[in-house]
């Protein structure tokens, strides 16, 4: 705990000395990068103890009153899960941001980003309401001055505003359920979960709400996402890697952490959840089909995960209300682990966006093409990372969305008719929601990196330096390691199980136990697939030599084809965007040809948030219209504002002396 | 064990056979003579003795696509199971393996695609894309389906537990996923109603199109992928639609053989008395068999 108190304080210091030598640029990112890796570090070390060594760990400072007991940390397995990726991704990002930023750094921005690194590493560390209520604000407060980095544009000032309002509105509903827990009894976590099992059925229902909506809003669940597609490409593309990576996921892990106080799980609360998720899977990867801009794009994919997250934790709470530990098991195994291993593949997703925009100025998918030859590290990295996220074997997608479809098979062949339905509708959308992601990362992965550049830009793309590209090859290895090493890998996650199953340490192993001989087996499976495809290029070497010649595309028949006569991206999607345009809503403007030689013809798609603009728009345009009675308080004068101090004054006194 | 590799080595040898019957069946339709049966064996020894010709805008991922491909039906033919026997690597859920491999191959088939940088065939991998996202699902409800009916969780078990009785108890529930499962043995495979595989230069086709640059022993691979997946696929209708317990291993498997063969003629008089569906029109036909299965599963809980 020592070193994780001391990564902490590290961070902290470095980011302040940081903002400090911010005259000298080069001083200021070698202290916050130096800073940010060391403190990572120091903080990833306890963390493997934990999981791999059984560890629990935690360390009280005393704090005066009213805020609660004391400044209580703890770290127990399912801390250290989120803890894990969060360091790493920390330390690899900090890495890439140095160079990827460059003279571009402003003043501040180290000193932004490992305080948000401390304060995550906070979140999932506080044992008490009041320290998990700070670390959760001062993590919204710096993940929106990283968002409003790039000031100058009008695009970033919307997004990290939009980020703001719904970072507290999510906060006030987690206020609130804090709020009403605390007055149970103090503010110490154990404290609440002793509380929180004494609850009327009632009251736990209206926590648990609250907590879906405030947790949710931060995990990006649908419809509470809005601000995601905004804020993420508006950030530098290491802070986005870091907040659509590991930040989100704080969500999750308060939800998971919480939910644990408010006694036996009904079973509803698991119907709800995998409702939320296949909602957020199905819209999130369709809305990411119809994007042109690659950052946009990862940034719906985090939807989409967050949905697969969230039917894992569906089916587990499902299980656990239904009395099935098998179901619930692999459903919080699958979920913890696809947890971990969206923060691997979607950083190393996003890294690699950064690249193309630091290479070819732009990422806008219909102005790239052909960028493997010009960046092939950068392109091959992309291309593990895009196979991890459409959950194909045998990279580490897989084997996290193999555990949920197992936990959802288990639920069909279970006799509790309710998690049978809830195993079947698991299982449907899982498999739709594979489908359309191998198609938006075909897409994807297509159109940035294969055929022709289509514009000069594009061809003039320049390969990222080396302190870029060991980030997401570390990430790309990652990617191939947790899936080699499944097996392995398992048994770790069971004390976390255990600690959302509230302490059933057998229940959790037995299930979990469920899944070591399939992953094994994958294991040998992807061992065959790997020996088959060495042994067929050989043979394919062997037939072919060097008789191979190289001509034009033959496409059909054209002399001289072009670059511009490549499928785009938006052509790509068209019948899968089409299909499903009730829901999307695709606005097009459209110049059609005209006469012989056409010339002057544009088509254009622009694809907004459905709950964006169907919902929150005219929501907040009531709201907003609504305050507009209140303008009549602010008058501009300040003997004025002096009289309402005064009056607040004196309210409150006349309260307190009550 | 000796059972399940004589059914990978049976997979190996006999796949190409299918779509010689398929063809010859087509050619009974049409009064033909029709091509030899081993044709696709005499194409596949051809092309793998041929040359190769890459366009310059390709990279390795062209190279590679032919490549993981096969390797990935390949590993996919280990897991089927046929004819009562186990298949060669068997364990619980081995059927999401058996989807996501196919789902490999068909990523590195369509990013060989796109490589290209042709019109065609990036035409043909959105449609691919399309068309499997749909049948997806169709496939897992279906298994889900069998899955639920006989309490195992393995290719091999759920279909070793079924058998004639399966039938007369839940005939209606097998029945609806053996209809479900054509469709995706139909529209995986690119076969009329979804695609036409003998042409493939009209603007509407699909799995042809998208490997057009493709030549020699890669164009090899990518024949023999296919027909790999056809077998596949095909075994896992069979063995829903057929399951023929006699006692003996010889007979079960001859039976299932048998039963391969019929499916072969089956696609072939389907292609020979339909006509392509209109692509507007093939997501109903794939979300149509998404919910037949679904009301399988319905039917079975009722």
């Amino acid at each position: 705990m020592q070193l994780t108190l001391a990564g902490l304080v590290i961070l902290m210091l470095s980011g302040g000395a940081s903002a400090l030598a911010g005259r000298s640029a080069a001083w200021s990112a070698r202290l916050g990068v130096g800073g940010a890796v060391a403190g990572c570090i120091l903080g990833l070390i306890p963390a493997v103890g934990t999981l791999v060594g059984g560890l629990s760990l935690s360390v009280r400072i005393p704090w005066p009153p009213p805020a609660g007991r004391g400044f209580e940390l703890g770290l127990d397995p399912l801390s250290a899960v989120f803890l894990i990726p969060m360091t790493l991704l920390g330390a690899l990002c900090a890495v890439y941001g140095a160079a990827y930023l460059g003279k571009g750094a402003r003043r501040a921005s180290w000193f932004h980003y490992n305080t948000l690194v401390a304060s995550m590493m906070a979140v999932v560390l506080a044992r008490d309401a009041v320290v998990f209520l700070i670390a959760w604000e001062t993590m919204a407060l710096s993940s929106f001055f990283l968002v409003i980095h790039d000031h100058g544009k009008a695009q970033a000032r919307r997004a990290a505003w939009l980020y703001m309002v719904a970072t507290h509105l999510g906060t006030a509903f987690l206020l609130a359920m804090f709020a009403i827990l605390c007055a149970r009894g103090s503010a110490g976590f154990d404290a609440l979960a002793r509380a929180g099992a004494a609850l009327p059925a009632p009251l736990a229902t209206v926590l648990f709400v609250f907590a879906l909506v405030g947790f949710g809003t931060k995990a990006g669940f649908m419809p509470f996402h809005v601000w995601l597609p905004e804020a993420h490409p508006a950030a530098p593309s290491h802070v986005s890697a870091l907040m659509s990576g590991i930040m989100i996921k704080t969500g999750i892990y308060g939800l998971m952490r919480v939910l644990g106080f408010l006694g036996a799980p009904a079973p509803w609360w698991g119907g709800c959840l995998l409702a939320v998720g296949v909602t957020s899977g199905v819209l999130g990867v369709l809305f990411a089909l119809a994007q042109h801009d690659l950052k946009r794009l990862l940034a719906y994919h985090s939807v989409e995960n967050i949905g697969i997250i969230a039917i894992g934790l569906g089916l587990g709470y499902l299980g656990l209300a239904h009395g099935l530990p098998a179901v619930a098991a692999l459903g919080f195994a699958g979920a913890l682990l696809h947890v971990v291993n969206h923060a691997v593949f979607k950083g190393l997703l996003f890294l690699g966006a950064g690249a193309v925009l630091h290479g070819a100025g732009t990422g806008e998918l219909d102005r790239l093409g052909g960028l493997l030859k010009r960046m092939p590290g950068t392109g091959a990295a992309f291309l593990v990372g895009a196979v991890a996220i459409c959950g194909l074997p045998p990279l580490n997608g897989f084997v996290s969305e193999f555990l949920i479809y197992l936990s959802a098979f288990r639920g069909v062949v279970s006799p509790s008719a309710a998690v049978v339905v809830a195993g079947l509708s698991g299982l449907a959308g899982l498999a739709l929601i594979g489908g359309l992601a191998a198609a938006c990362f075909t897409k994807a992965f297509g159109v940035v990196f294969l055929g022709e550049p289509r514009t000069e830009q594009a061809a003039a793309a320049q390969e990222a330096g080396p302190a870029m590209r060991w980030p997401m090859a570390a990430l790309a290895c990652l990617c191939g390691a947790i899936g080699i090493f499944s097996p392995a890998v398992l048994p770790l996650l069971a004390p976390a199980v255990a600690v959302v199953m509230k302490g059933a340490p057998e229940a959790a192993t037995a299930g979990l136990a469920a899944a070591a001989t399939p992953l094994t087996w994958i294991v040998a499976a992807a061992a065959v697939l790997a020996l088959l495809v060495a042994a067929l290029s050989a043979l394919r070497f062997r037939l072919l030599g060097a008789r191979a010649r190289q001509a034009v595309t033959w496409d059909c028949g054209y002399a001289a084809p072009a670059p511009r006569m490549q499928y785009t991206a938006s052509s790509f999607a068209q019948p899968l965007t089409d299909l499903f345009a009730p829901l999307l809503r695709t606005r097009r403007e459209h110049v059609p040809p005209k006469g012989i030689f056409p010339a002057g013809t544009t088509f254009a798609t622009e694809t907004d948030d459905l709950f964006q603009r169907n919902l929150y728009a005219p929501l907040f345009r009531m709201t907003g219209a609504a305050l507009a009675w209140f303008r009549w308080a602010q008058q501009g004068r300040v003997q004025l504002y002096v009289l309402y101090i005064a009056l607040t004054l004196l309210a409150l006194l006349l309260f307190c002396v009550e | 064990m000796f059972l399940s590799l004589t059914n990978v080595v049976l997979a190996l040898l006999a796949a190409p056979l299918l779509l010689g019957v398929i063809n010859r069946t087509k050619a009974f339709f049409a009064g033909r003579r029709g091509q030899p049966l081993l044709q696709a064996y005499y194409d596949l020894a051809k092309l793998l003795r041929k040359d190769a010709v890459y366009s310059r805008t390709t990279t390795w991922v062209f190279r590679a696509g032919p490549v993981v491909g096969l390797a990935c039906a390949l590993t996919a033919a280990a897991l089927a199971p046929l004819g009562g026997a186990r298949g060669l690597i068997s364990f619980p859920c081995d059927l999401i393996l058996l989807a996501y491999l196919f789902g490999v191959m068909r990523f590195f088939t369509v990013v060989a695609a796109l490589d290209t940088g042709s019109s065609f065939e990036g035409m043909g991998a959105s449609r691919e894309v399309q068309f499997s996202a749909l049948a997806e699902p169709a496939l897992l409800l279906g298994l889900a389906v069998v899955a639920r009916l006989t309490g195992e969780l393995s290719l091999s078990g759920m279909f070793a537990a079924l058998s004639p009785a399966a039938y007369a108890a839940s005939g209606p529930v097998l029945a609806l996923v053996g209809v479900s499962f054509l469709v995706v043995v139909l529209a995986e495979n690119s076969r009329i109603p979804v695609d036409d595989p003998n042409t493939h230069l009209e603007l509407t086709m699909i799995h042809e199109v998208m490997v057009l640059d493709h030549s020699g022993p890669d164009f090899a691979f990518i024949l023999y992928g296919a027909a790999l997946k056809l077998w596949v696929l095909g075994s896992l209708l069979v063995n829903v639609v057929l399951p023929v317990r006699t006692g003996s291993a010889a007979l079960d498997l001859a039976a299932a053989l048998a039963g391969m063969l019929c499916l072969a003629v089956l696609v072939g008089v389907i292609e020979s008395c339909m006509a392509r569906v209109r692509l507007l029109r093939v997501p109903q036909l794939l979300v149509g068999a998404v919910v037949v299965s679904g009301l399988a599963f319905v039917l079975l809980l009722r």
